[in-house]
């Protein structure tokens, strides 16, 4: 047993507090969007330009001027504002975003996250994702805690090239929570029907 | 001076040099200069360097100057989605310079705007820091970005007066406003060209100080990821 990706999701969106701007990545990160509790006010930013991101539009109401970082229609809500590039990378390098929830390849146990190359395959570039752990607040990656073939993406030491250094403070994998602190990862929480034997099991990295 | 011009080809006239640097705004197929692009493979100019978020794809964008080999360099923080893009890039033909979306966004507002270079968090303990001057500011560590001067800035806008005043719509503004400031000459393209004084000086996007040549014409604006949601 083990979380699945919407659950990872919703697990991910219980970071989240009210009142904050919050970045999130393509893939499971997008589907936290559908987990933002009741009642709570929480700004998506969208990298290419806007704050205060809706849903999917309705079939037939697409507008080409309007699409998220995946470059996805979307649609935009009363609250919402559009800006440059420049402005955009701004408020995620000054520090105003308060969070950013992102998928990786692998993370380490210092907070080094690698989530936009492995060499020798195609290489389709950073996007904003380099800015954004540079720059956001708090970084929560959402991932699988193995590859396909089986292997611990939770590390000692990542072996592809980095996204950023330092800069990862939770992972949330399907197998559980765990936090980077001084020498090493803490677990926060295991999954459902994850004992912490099979979770520290799973996980390359130090565990303290 | 006349701002307006009949045609994109008009407009690019006695602009266009081989070797030269373009900075192009849009992000993914959103907001792109695609009138101007069609233009500038009609020119045949060729060894461009351009300085754009992304590449098109293969058939629309920047894609189409790869197309007919026009492309010598790009800038770019993500080129995926193009084909031909990779064959060049993984033959050899093609070189590609890797920057972080909000560092290339930088490196194009500060070169317009004087500054030859910043530091900034971005990328530092990466690839991309590789060679970079670094620096400590208050126990942090920076790398330096140089800004970018182009040769030429070709963008899309909404709406634009005879002044060059632009207004852009939605996320279509994206790089569109920091690639024109960074053009020692900047055409823009627009959906639709309006009397003077009627954006009304408080909803300028763009202040036409920054804009040279303007064209007004039909765009496909093609839309790259079709998302709905079912109602």
């Amino acid at each position: 047993m083990a979380w699945d990706r919407n659950q990872m999701a919703a697990r991910a969106a219980q970071e989240l507090q009210d009142g904050w701007y919050v970045n999130l990545g393509i893939g499971i990160p997008t589907l936290v969007s559908n987990y933002i509790p009741e009642g709570m006010d929480v700004t998506l930013q969208s990298e290419n330009g806007m704050l205060g991101m809706g849903a999917f539009p309705i079939d037939g109401e697409e507008d080409a001027d309007l699409i998220n970082a995946g470059k996805q229609t979307i649609t935009e809500l009363d609250r919402t504002s559009y800006f440059d590039s420049s402005t955009s990378f701004g408020m995620i390098r000054g520090g105003k975003i308060a969070m950013a929830i992102l998928g990786a390849m692998e993370v380490a146990e210092n907070g080094d996250l690698a989530n936009w190359m492995i060499p020798g395959k195609l290489v389709k570039g950073m996007g904003g994702a380099m800015d954004l752990v540079a720059g956001v607040g708090r970084v929560v990656v959402v991932m699988d805690h193995a590859s396909k073939h089986g292997d611990s993406k939770v590390l000692k030491e990542c072996t592809l090239p980095l996204t950023g250094k330092n800069v990862v403070d939770r992972i949330i994998t399907n197998l559980g929570v765990l936090d980077v602190v001084e020498g090493g990862l803490k677990i926060v929480e295991c999954a459902d029907g994850v004992t912490e034997d099979e979770l520290r099991a799973a996980t390359e990295a130090t565990i303290v | 001076m006349k701002k307006i011009y009949g045609s994109a080809a008009e407009a690019l006239e006695g602009v266009l040099h081989d070797g030269m640097l373009i900075a192009a705004g849009g992000f993914g197929l959103c907001g792109i200069p695609e009138l101007l692009l069609n233009a500038i493979r009609d020119a045949g100019t060729k060894d461009l360097t351009f300085a754009s978020n992304n590449a098109g794809v293969d058939d629309f964008g920047i894609g189409i100057l790869l197309q007919t080999k026009q492309v010598k360099k790009m800038i770019s923080s993500y080129v995926g989605e193009n084909k031909e893009f990779m064959r060049q890039y993984l033959g050899g033909e093609l070189e590609l310079e890797f920057n972080p979306q909000g560092t290339l966004a930088e490196r194009m507002r500060a070169g317009g705007a004087g500054i030859p270079g910043f530091y900034t968090k971005t990328g530092v303990g990466t690839v991309i820091a590789e060679g970079k001057e670094h620096k400590d500011f208050d126990g942090e560590t920076y790398i330096l970005e140089r800004g970018i001067v182009a040769d030429l800035a070709i963008v899309k806008a909404w709406k634009a007066d005879d002044t060059g005043n632009l207004v852009f719509r939605k996320t279509a503004r994206n790089f569109n406003p920091p690639a024109a400031m960074c053009g020692k000459i900047c055409i823009a393209e627009v959906e639709e060209i309006v009397p003077r004084g009627s954006l009304g000086g408080d909803a300028i996007h763009l202040p036409g100080i920054y804009v040279h040549r303007i064209i007004q014409g039909d765009h496909e604006k093609r839309i790259e990821q079709r998302t709905v949601r079912t109602a």
